[in-house]
C-alpha cells in the first residue's frame, strides 16, 4: 500500500511535469477556442456582406414578391433585356449572381426557362433560398389562374405537433429525442477520447521502464501488481488533472468570447444553425434544448457514466498496460493495438447505427452487455432511458472483466516487463499466464 | 558463522524449460560470495528469486533463518547487470524515490544521498538528467541506489561492465568497505580476476544445475594436479634432464624466468612429495624457480563447465 502511493504519487507528477503533457493542456484549449473564434469571426465578416443578384423579370410579377433581406438583395436590373445584354450589366456591377426570369404562357413553362447565371459556384444556401422563393410564387400564380382561394388554402392547412410522453409520465419531444441522441454519443466519445489517450500513455510509461532498463531495480522493491496498478492509477489521475484544466479553460473561454462578441454564446451558436429562424425562434429553441436537457435522467446518466468510464477505462489500462509490458518498442504496439481499436470502433458503429433507429434494440442491447463494448454503447443509449436491470447486468459483467482482466493482465505484464529483445506473439503471452 | 543465505533445492521452471535444478547453497553471514556461470546457465533466475522478483517451484530460500519474505526487500540491494535509469527525472529525485520504494523514508534518503554524493565528489549531479551523464557516471549513480539502504545483501550482477579502470577501483573499494561494514556481498560475474580478488566462497552454476560450491580455497587445493614449475642453473642440465626424466614425469614448461639453463613442468605422483624433488634438484645445481602450480578460478572454470 505504501509502494503504491509512492509510484502513484511519481507516476502522476512525472506525467503532470512533463513538457509535452503541459504543451497539449495548454495549446489545446487555446487551439479549438481559437478555431470557435475564427469560425464565428469569419461567419460574421460573411453575414454582413449581403449578396446582391440582379434579376431580369419579363413576368412583370415576380420580382416583386422577391423577398431582399439582409444578406440576399434582389436588384432588377431590366424587365425586357435579353439574356446577353443582362449578363454584361450584371457582370459590370460585379454582383454575386443574374437571375433571369423568361415570360412565357403558364407558370409552368416559366419555372423551367428560369436561369440562374454566377461568376462562381453559389452556395447551397443561396439555391435553397432562390428556389424556394420562386416555387411559392409561381405555385400561388397557379392557385390564381385555377380560381382557388390562397387565404383558403392557408387556413385550411393543419399543423401537428405530437405531444410526447414516456409510460413513466414524464413529458417527451423529437428534441428530447435529439438531446439524448447527441448527449450519448458525448459520453460515448469521450471515453472513446479518454481510453486512448490516456490508455497509450499507461502503455508507454510501462515500455519505458522496460526499455530504460529500471524495471529491474524496481521490481526487486516492488510487487509488479502494485507497480502496475500505482502506475495506472497514477496516469489517469494526470488524465483526470488534464481533463479539468480544460474544462475550467473552456469556461473561461466562453466567458471571455461572449464578453468579446458581446452576446450569449448559446444564442450565438443557434443563430449559425437556424440563421433564417427570427429572435423569439432561437431563444424558444435554446429554451427547448436545455429543457429537454433536464428531462434527461440525469441522476442516472451521471452515476452510470462514473461507474462506465471507471470500469471501461480500467479494463482498457490493464490491457494497455499488459502491452506495454509485452513489446519492447513502439513499432510492436502495432499488433497488439489494431484489435483493440477494432473493438472500441465497432463499438462506436453499434451506437451510431442502431441507437438512433431503437436505443433498445436487441443489437444495442447485446453489445451492451460485452464489456468491451458496453462502456462506450451503454452511455450512448443510457440518455435515452435504459431499463435499471439491464445496467446493473452490465455493469456486473464490467467490473468481473475488470477484475479478471487485471489478474490476466499483472500476469502478463509480471512476465513480460522481463523479457528483453525478443519479439513477442499471442502464442508467447498465452504461454506466459500458465507459467 | 551464520548463514545469511541458505538455498535449498530450488528448481525454477518456465513452461518446458527448466532454469534451475534443485540448487542449494549456502552464503555466510560478511562474506563475499562469486556466483559464476556461462551465459544462460541460470544465475540471473537465482538472483531473481533471491529478490523475489520470481517465485521459486520447488524448495526454499532461507533469509537470516527467516523464509524469505516481503519485509527482507529493504534488507536487499540488488545491482542488476541489466540497469538503468529514469532519463528524465533528475538524479536526486529518482535516487530519492527509489529509496523510498526500499522502505527509507524521503529524509532519510536524501541526507544519506548527500553523503554518497560527497564521498564521490558529484554534489552538482542532484539536478542532472541522466541523459547529461556518461555511462560510467550513470553506473556511479546505479551504484549508490544499490547500496543508499543499508541493505544486510547486496547481489552485483556484473558490476564491472562498464566501468573504467578507475571507476573499477572506486566500486571495487567501496565493496570491500561494504563488507568490512558487515555486508554479506553476492558477486555474479564473468571476470574470473576480479573472482580471485575479492571472493572467498563460490558457486558455479552451468544449464541449470550448480555443479561446484565452495571456498575458493578449497576447491583450487581439490583442483591442484601436483605440478611444479621448475628452474636450474645446473651444472650438468642434460643428466639432470635425464634423470628428472626417469623418476618423474615431466612436461615442457609453461612459463617465464630468468638466468635457467633447464627448466621444466614436472607433475609428482601420489607416492612422491616436492621435498623429494627439491632434493635432487638442489643436488645438481641453483634452484631458481619453483614454484607448484595452483589452478586459477578461470581454469577450474572452464574445466568444469566442458567436464560437466
Amino acid at each position: 500500500m505504501e509502494h503504491f502511493s509512492i509510484i502513484t504519487t511519481r507516476e502522476f507528477l512525472n506525467k503532470i511535469g512533463n513538457k509535452s503533457f503541459i504543451l497539449m493542456t495548454i495549446l489545446l484549449p487555446i487551439i479549438l477556442s481559437g478555431i470557435g473564434f475564427l469560425l464565428t469571426f469569419l461567419s460574421s465578416i460573411n453575414n454582413d456582406t449581403s449578396k446582391v443578384i440582379s434579376v431580369v423579370d419579363k413576368t412583370g410579377y415576380i420580382y416583386e414578391k422577391l423577398d431582399s433581406s439582409n444578406d440576399i438583395k434582389y436588384d432588377l436590373i431590366g424587365t425586357s433585356s435579353s439574356l446577353d445584354e443582362a449578363r454584361s450589366i450584371s457582370e459590370s456591377k460585379s454582383d454575386y449572381g443574374l437571375l433571369f426570369i423568361d415570360n412565357f404562357d403558364t407558370p409552368e413553362k416559366i419555372a423551367e426557362s428560369i436561369v440562374f447565371i454566377t461568376e462562381d459556384s453559389p452556395s447551397f444556401s443561396v439555391i435553397d433560398r432562390i428556389e424556394s422563393e420562386l416555387e411559392t410564387i409561381l405555385t400561388n400564380e397557379n392557385y390564381r389562374i385555377e380560381g382557388i382561394d390562397i387565404n383558403l388554402i392557408n387556413s385550411s392547412r393543419i399543423y401537428i405537433n405530437l405531444f410526447q410522453e414516456s409510460f413513466d409520465g414524464e413529458e417527451t419531444s423529437r428534441i428530447d429525442g435529439l438531446v439524448s441522441l447527441m448527449f450519448g454519443f458525448f459520453l460515448g466519445f469521450l471515453l472513446y477520447f479518454f481510453i486512448f489517450a490516456y490508455g497509450s500513455m499507461i502503455m508507454m510509461s510501462v515500455m519505458e521502464e522496460k526499455t530504460n532498463r529500471i524495471i529491474e531495480i524496481i521490481i526487486s522493491s516492488v510487487k509488479p501488481f502494485n507497480l502496475m496498478t500505482g502506475k495506472i492509477i497514477g496516469v489517469s489521475l494526470a488524465g483526470l488533472t488534464q481533463v479539468f484544466i480544460w474544462m475550467v479553460m473552456f469556461f473561461a473561454f466562453s466567458f471571455i468570447f461572449s464578453t468579446i462578441f458581446g452576446i450569449d454564446g448559446s444564442y450565438d451558436s443557434g443563430e449559425i444553425m437556424l440563421s433564417s429562424n427570427n429572435e423569439a425562434g432561437v431563444s424558444s429553441f435554446v429554451l427547448e434544448m436545455i429543457s429537454a436537457f433536464m428531462n434527461l435522467p440525469l441522476t442516472n446518466i451521471f452515476i452510470a457514466f462514473i461507474l462506465y468510464f471507471i470500469g471501461g477505462y480500467l479494463l482498457y489500462a490493464a490491457i494497455f498496460a499488459s502491452i506495454g509490458a509485452a513489446i519492447d518498442n513502439q513499432a510492436d504496439a502495432q499488433q497488439f493495438m489494431i484489435p483493440i481499436t477494432l473493438i472500441v470502433i465497432i463499438a462506436l458503429y453499434v451506437g451510431i447505427l442502431t441507437i438512433p433507429e431503437d436505443p433498445n434494440g436487441i443489437v444495442a442491447q447485446i453489445f451492451s452487455y460485452i464489456p468491451f463494448t458496453s462502456p462506450i454503447v451503454m452511455l450512448m443509449r443510457i440518455p435515452n432511458g435504459v431499463p435499471l436491470y439491464e445496467q446493473i447486468i452490465s455493469l456486473t459483467i464490467l467490473f468481473s472483466s475488470v477484475v479478471f482482466m487485471i489478474w490476466i493482465g499483472a500476469k502478463i505484464y509480471r512476465i513480460g516487463i522481463l523479457m528483453y529483445g525478443k519479439k513477442v506473439t499471442y502464442g508467447e503471452i498465452i504461454k506466459w499466464l500458465k507459467y | 558463522m551464520n548463514n545469511l543465505l541458505s538455498i535449498d533445492s530450488v528448481s525454477k521452471h518456465y513452461g518446458d524449460f527448466t532454469a534451475l535444478n534443485k540448487v542449494s547453497l549456502n552464503i555466510k553471514e560478511g562474506s563475499i560470495f562469486g556466483l559464476l556461470g556461462p551465459n544462460g546457465a541460470g544465475k540471473t533466475t537465482l538472483i531473481r528469486i533471491i529478490n523475489q522478483i520470481t517465485q521459486p517451484d520447488e524448495g526454499k530460500v532461507l533469509f537470516n533463518n527467516e523464509p524469505l519474505n516481503i519485509k527482507h526487500i529493504k534488507d536487499i540491494g540488488y545491482l542488476p547487470e541489466e540497469r538503468g535509469l529514469y532519463p528524465k527525472m533528475t538524479i536526486g529525485d529518482q535516487v530519492v524515490y527509489l529509496a523510498q520504494l526500499k522502505g527509507l523514508d524521503r529524509d532519510t534518503s536524501k541526507s544519506e544521498l548527500r553523503k554518497w554524493f560527497d564521498k564521490f565528489e558529484i554534489e552538482d549531479w542532484w539536478n542532472k538528467k541522466v541523459t547529461e551523464l556518461s555511462k560510467g557516471m550513470a553506473q556511479k549513480v546505479q551504484f549508490i541506489v544499490t547500496v543508499l539502504h543499508k541493505p544486510k545483501l547486496l547481489i552485483f550482477d556484473e558490476p564491472f561492465s562498464g566501468f573504467d579502470p578507475i571507476n573499477a577501483n572506486l566500486i571495487k573499494d567501496e565493496i570491500l568497505d561494504l563488507r568490512e561494514k558487515g555486508a554479506t556481498i553476492i558477486f555474479s560475474t564473468h571476470r574470473m580476476e576480479s573472482v580471485e580478488e575479492l571472493c572467498e566462497d563460490i558457486a558455479l552454476i552451468n544449464k541449470s544445475n550448480k555443479i561446484l560450491d565452495g571456498n575458493l580455497y578449497d576447491i583450487k587445493t581439490k583442483f591442484k594436479s601436483n605440478i611444479y614449475e621448475v628452474g636450474v642453473n645446473a651444472s650438468n642440465p642434460d643428466s639432470l634432464n635425464k634423470e628428472l626424466d626417469s623418476i618423474f614425469e615431466t612436461a615442457k614448461p609453461s612459463f617465464k624466468t630468468i638466468g635457467e639453463n633447464l627448466k621444466l613442468n614436472i607433475k609428482l605422483n601420489d607416492k612422491q612429495n616436492s621435498d623429494q624433488l627439491l632434493k635432487i634438484l638442489n643436488q645438481s645445481g641453483k634452484v631458481i624457480h619453483f614454484k607448484e602450480v595452483i589452478p586459477s578460478a578461470n581454469e577450474i572454470f572452464i574445466n568444469s563447465v566442458e567436464n560437466n
